[in-house]
């Protein structure tokens, strides 16, 4: 996400056209580019990234670490205070896996709404951010980011692959 | 724009829907209420004072005030609890489970299943509470550190429940405001000045649907359906076991886990019809919530009454098979004993009344649904009754066995908890969209669909 929002913002009605548009501006110059959208349309990201969301490291350590903080937790506390209960052993894993279970879901939750509000760089409240109200209902934007002499090359390359209106930040 | 006057079988929903109006049609839906709203938010919250009220007593005068007897010791809080936690698994099965097998039709009546979800879960949440007795040494139950050097029993399904139950209400809770958010910026984009304004802005957290964003988005959401998966079996499963763990008759079977779960499952549909039916003809949503959308929900119904009864026959099966005197008695005493009558009525409900939905003509009529529906809720609260409070009150002892008749503080609470869930249910679908919009978006397809150019 960007912080200057000096550039064109192109306004485009139709998904097969902005999807062609962001294969075509790379050839054309302009490699880098915001992509925003109403919808999470899957031919739309496969032609945005490369490669797959981070988020999932953070899944993945979340719930290591509920893991094991549920059997450093059950098993400490046993052995903190180890109070014979029938013929049971003091470490008894059966029921201590179902809470070692139950933190791995809940660390792994926890960890996976941070890595996505990480990576999504959320919240934001700050108004700097190029954006068309356009684009929660039902058009897609292609904000290209650029200095005042580039500006009217990105315009012409913006309505040339489709854009119904392009507007200069 | 469809008119609410049209008939079923007019109503274009097999036509081109273009995005704008689907943001129009959904949106439409939190515009402010009028007067019949706010008399149902009215009589909900004199309901959930009276509840309120008769917890105070309970609280000042003690856990007396409830019909506890010598042998039952766990009533109508522990049935309510359960049925409450039930009701909020088919929510989960709905938005997490089908979305992970892709089934398309669940983006009508997911959000508002996923709303369902945690709202039961609160409710639920209240009766631990209020089952205590002394509600403030409720914290007792949680694993601090202390000067006696005393820990939670880490054995006792009790404690399995606390953090089943709480892990369950958080990831919830989660996975609703992430799916939410994207409609949450759709409703702050139409929403320029007054409190809606500033609500709408704060929710949305600056979301902007950037493609990086979206990325993000797809991922998490993936994982949130994964992890909620697992942890819809696994908390209903703790739950049975709180019983299940137990060495009472009737209760001490290991069937009880997939029979709660079936039974959860059944039990949170049938609200969910309760609660979409009203929903999509109050709020004009024929078009999005289509009548195959409530067959499919039927299918399901009836596929989780049939595991419902199965488990029925196997209990009562297994207590014959067993040779077990105890065993056998408690299950004659549930059929033929003093909580007979519950227990028929129960299978009626659970049992028999679900088997009309193989005939698609009731599967496919909204009143024959919203009726059935009814009947399973009751049916579903009876058999957590009957389980609960038939098996404790014949045990092992003749001389314990007693009859157990709820008190006006119990049926108080009770109606209570139900205005509870209701109140928050009622400020969610004048909230927040009921309705997925970027789900639905998603669904319409390409080539039928035609770009509509927003006008102020």
């Amino acid at each position: 996400m960007t912080r200057q929002t000096s550039g064109a913002l192109g306004i485009f009605s139709d998904l097969q056209q902005t999807v062609e548009a962001i294969h075509e501006l790379p050839k054309r110059g302009f490699p880098n580019f915001i992509v925003q959208s109403p919808i999470p349309d899957h031919e739309l990201l496969e032609a945005i990234a490369s490669k797959k969301s981070p988020v999932r490291r953070w899944t993945l350590a979340g719930g290591i670490l509920g893991c094991l903080s549920g059997f450093a937790l059950t098993i400490g506390t046993s052995l903190d205070w180890p109070m014979q209960t029938s013929a049971k052993p003091i470490v008894s894993l059966p029921p201590f896996i179902v809470i070692a279970f139950e933190l791995t879901i809940l660390f792994g939750a926890i960890a996976t709404l941070a890595g996505f509000l990480f990576h999504s760089r959320l919240p934001r409240f700050s108004s700097d951010v190029v954006y068309d109200p356009r684009f929660s209902e039902g058009h897609f934007g292609i904000f290209i980011e650029c200095d005042a002499s580039r500006a009217t090359l990105a315009t012409r390359t913006l309505e040339e692959l489709g854009a119904g209106e392009v507007r200069c930040e | 724009m469809d008119e609410q006057s049209m008939s079923e079988k007019s109503l274009p929903q097999d036509q081109p829907v273009t995005y704008a109006q689907v943001n129009r049609d959904i949106l439409r839906t939190i515009a402010p209420p009028g007067k019949a709203y706010y008399l149902t938010l009215a009589v909900v919250i004199l309901v959930l004072c009276w509840g309120a009220y008769a917890w105070s007593v309970q609280i000042r005068t003690g856990l007396g005030v409830a019909g506890y007897t010598l042998s039952v010791r766990w009533a109508v809080y522990i049935v309510n609890f359960v049925f409450w936690v039930g009701i909020a698994h088919s929510g989960t099965l709905i938005s997490a489970i089908l979305f992970l097998f892709r089934a398309r039709w669940r983006t009508a009546v997911a959000r508002g299943a996923e709303a369902m979800t945690v709202f039961a879960v609160m409710t639920a949440g209240l009766f631990p509470l209020i089952h205590l007795g002394r509600v403030w040494n409720f914290y007792w139950l949680m694993p601090y550190p202390n000067q006696r050097g005393l820990w939670v029993n880490f054995r006792s399904p009790l404690i399995w429940d606390v953090f089943a139950v709480s892990t369950y209400f958080t990831v919830s809770a989660i996975f609703f405001y992430i799916g939410l958010l994207p409609d949450i910026a759709a409703a702050r984009d139409r929403h320029d000045c007054g409190w809606r304004s500033v609500f709408y802005r704060i929710l949305a957290m600056g979301w902007h649907g950037t493609g990086r964003q979206w990325i993000h988005y797809s991922s998490s959401y993936l994982f949130f359906a994964a992890l909620a998966t697992p942890l819809v079996i696994s908390v209903h499963s703790v739950v049975s076991w709180d019983f299940a763990m137990a060495l009472v008759p009737g209760w001490h079977s290991t069937i009880f886990a997939p029979y709660f779960v079936a039974g959860a499952i059944f039990s949170g549909l049938g609200m969910v019809l309760t609660l979409i039916i009203p929903v999509r003809k109050l709020m004009r949503l024929e078009r999005y919530i289509t009548i195959k959308h409530f067959e499919a929900l039927a299918k399901m119904i009836l596929f989780t009454s049939m595991i419902v009864t199965y488990a029925y026959v196997v209990e009562f099966w297994t207590a014959w098979y067993s040779g077990n005197m105890f065993e056998k008695d408690t299950f004659w005493n549930r059929a033929f004993g003093h909580i007979g009558p519950l227990f028929w009525v129960m299978v009626l409900c659970n049992s028999a009344i679900p088997l009309l939905l193989f005939f698609k003509k009731i599967c496919t009529h909204l009143g024959w649904l919203f009726a059935i529906s009814i009947f399973i809720n009751i049916g579903m609260w009876l058999e957590r009754f009957v389980i609960i409070v038939g098996s404790l009150s014949h045990e092992f002892e003749p001389w314990a066995w007693t009859t157990y008749r709820p008190t006006w503080v119990e049926i108080s609470i009770t109606l209570g908890s139900f205005a509870w869930f209701f109140l928050w249910f009622l400020l969610f679908v004048k909230h927040l969209p009921v309705v997925s919009i970027t789900e639905i978006k998603e669904a319409i397809p390409r080539t039928a669909r035609e770009v509509e150019v927003a006008t102020a």
